[in-house]
């Protein structure tokens, strides 16, 4: 009978304990939901009319230094755009270091896992004067736009997104290739028609990986679009807007809830996938 | 991740040295049609690496040792400085202190994340019936950015706390302003934002425990304290090396939550200059080269980021490597 006792009083524990784990996201929905002056007078009360939280999304939404739509359309489009070309190319790549056994296929594995290794400060600077120099010689406009967002990201993803693809097709087996080219397949069609549709599970996890840090990522963005030019990402606006309007919390909580929100929605559709991804990608 | 690369670069070094595999492996490589293949596949790859990594690093490399700002463009005008850079860093006190701040946020927050993740990985493993929502939830703040946390929790500092009252209210005992208690805070936020991903890692390793373990120990009587140390921790050992190494690295290359929690503040005093108490490395390299444009200056720091990083990973490896074979 004690025994059960104390089995209750540990579950009562630990759901207080989960509460007040995640009441941070509670307080800022609240807050979204009150007036300036509420914000800051009241933090801790409910709010008198939930309504108001739509009020104030609807500003946020119209607020030119957000300029919330355009913002999520880019952020977006990066993200898509960025995930889909890298685990396009990485794992053609991969597939081609995997079966070709080569001194130079080992060596630029060797080359492309290495640079794991090395952090974003040191590339991020010079990156910045090359982009502007590719600029001024090609004509290619890289700063200031998504398509030099997604060249960057491909270019600091590909490391992590060639070595997980290397590792899984390392455990396909070859025979399946083999009978397919016996059977008159091209080297495009073994990979596309066999090899590319077994790598799904690993396709999941680099899509996970790779679109919650391309989603989420502050400093690249603020260094290629920079702060408040025409090209925003969700954290650089939320950031511009939190210069501009330094203690308006009303308005600064709900930018925050309204950027939080795609996340969620994401993560209750794609729960299973992520989690799994996630484990996957870290213990490899 | 970074344990198991490095034991797949050993066997890749091992290979290039050895004989070549041969056999059926080759056929791809025999045919035109392969070899075409090859480079049609791996030119984008390795096009995009060279663009955004290799020359980048190496430029960045070569920058540090020059007088580089943002006017002198990339290539003309540059004058070479020798290791003025560095020498002049390493007498800066902002450098140091962000040094030394960087090391003791680190040791404290792999210390605070790895224990709370370890009591959420046991609640979330429990037998308790809400164990699934529990560990969904203790993941959630690790979807959102630290940029965005940072700010949640500045909110939290700022007005949710002095708003319970007393002690609390008095604008004197604001948590973000004080050095110390403002680098706790980055650690509460940091424990925050990594917990649950750690978590899952620990869940992970937990669930490949034979439960049989449990039955025999529990058969002969062994208390659930005991079970937890004799039995759970032993057997997720390769677990603490996968999440130290990523407690580690991803703490000492913290940047986000630092600039929208604290952005560096409040200023302190050290070696007789004000400067930040809580301005991180990845933060003070940002900010040493674009305020005042001293490009180059920040350029050393970074490089000697980057040793620091390769040391700790290296050491990490060896004891990765030592444990695997004591195991």
């Amino acid at each position: 009978m004690s025994r059960k006792i104390a089995a209750i009083i540990f579950e009562i524990i630990v759901i207080a304990f989960f509460l007040v784990y995640l009441f941070p996201f509670f307080l800022i929905v609240m807050n979204s939901a009150k007036s300036a002056f509420n914000v800051s007078a009241f933090p801790m009360a409910l709010p008198k009319n939930w309504g108001m939280i739509f009020k104030n999304m609807v500003s946020i939404w119209t607020n030119p230094n957000i300029a919330y739509p355009s913002s999520f359309l880019s952020s977006a489009i990066i993200t898509v755009f960025s995930v889909a070309a890298l685990n396009l190319l990485c794992s053609q790549a991969a597939w081609v270091l995997v079966r070709t056994k080569t001194r130079f296929s080992q060596l630029v594995f060797l080359m492309l896992v290495g640079a794991m290794v090395i952090p974003f400060q040191i590339i991020m600077f010079p990156l910045l004067s090359w982009f502007r120099e590719i600029t001024t010689v090609t004509g290619i406009g890289l700063l200031r736009t998504r398509f030099g967002m997604v060249f960057a990201y491909i270019g600091f993803g590909l490391s992590l997104t060639v070595f997980l693809f290397h590792g899984f097709i390392k455990g396909v087996p070859y025979e399946l290739e083999e009978a397919a080219t016996i059977d008159g397949s091209t080297k495009f069609g073994v990979f596309y028609r066999i090899v590319f549709p077994l790598l799904s599970p690993i396709h999941a996890t680099v899509v996970v990986l790779n679109g919650m840090w391309i989603w989420n990522d502050y400093l690249l963005p603020l260094l290629v679009l920079g702060k408040g030019n025409r090209v925003q990402t969700i954290p650089l606006a939320v950031a511009n807007f939190a210069g501009t309007y330094v203690k308006q919390w009303d308005l600064m909580l709900t930018a925050i809830v309204m950027a939080i929100i795609p996340i969620i929605i994401v993560f209750l559709i794609a729960q299973r996938y992520i989690i799994r991804g996630i484990v996957a990608g870290s213990i490899k | 991740m970074f344990a198991l690369f490095f034991r797949r670069a050993r066997d890749a070094r091992s290979l290039l040295k050895g004989a070549r595999p041969a056999g059926r492996r080759r056929v791809l490589k025999q045919d035109k049609s392969g070899k075409l293949v090859f480079w049609v596949f791996l030119t984008p790859v390795l096009f995009a690496f060279v663009m955004v990594m290799i020359i980048p690093f190496f430029l960045g490399v070569f920058y540090s040792f020059t007088d580089w700002s943002s006017s002198a463009g990339s290539g003309a005008g540059l004058k070479f400085v020798g290791l003025g850079n560095f020498t002049q860093s390493f007498q800066d006190p902002a450098f140091l202190f962000s040094f030394i701040i960087t090391f003791v946020y680190t040791f404290i927050n792999v210390l605070v994340l790895n224990i709370t993740a370890l009591i959420l990985s046991l609640i979330a493993t429990s037998r308790l019936r809400l164990r699934n929502l529990y560990r969904a939830g203790f993941f959630v703040p690790n979807l959102i950015g630290g940029l965005i946390l940072g700010y949640i929790w500045q909110f939290i500092f700022n007005n949710a706390i002095p708003a319970l009252g007393g002690f609390l209210a008095n604008p004197e005992n604001l948590v973000l302003r004080h050095p110390g208690t403002s680098i706790l805070a980055l650690v509460a936020v940091g424990t925050w934002q990594y917990a649950g991903y750690i978590m899952m890692i620990y869940v992970a390793a937990i669930e490949g425990v034979p439960q049989e373990l449990y039955e025999a120990a529990t058969i002969d009587g062994a208390k659930s304290f005991e079970r937890f140390r004799y039995i759970t921790v032993p057997m997720i050992a390769q677990a603490f090396t996968i999440t130290l190494f990523l407690t580690l690295v991803n703490s000492f290359k913290q940047f986000d939550v630092n600039v929208s929690l604290t952005a560096g503040g409040p200023s302190t005093i050290f070696m007789g200059k004000p400067i930040y108490a809580t301005e991180l490395l990845a933060l003070h390299i940002y900010n040493t080269a674009f305020t005042g444009d001293h490009l180059a200056m920040g350029q050393a720091r970074a490089v000697v980021f980057f040793i620091v990083l390769v040391v700790i990973s290296t050491i990490q490896v060896r004891a990765s490597k030592k444990r695997e074979i004591e195991a």
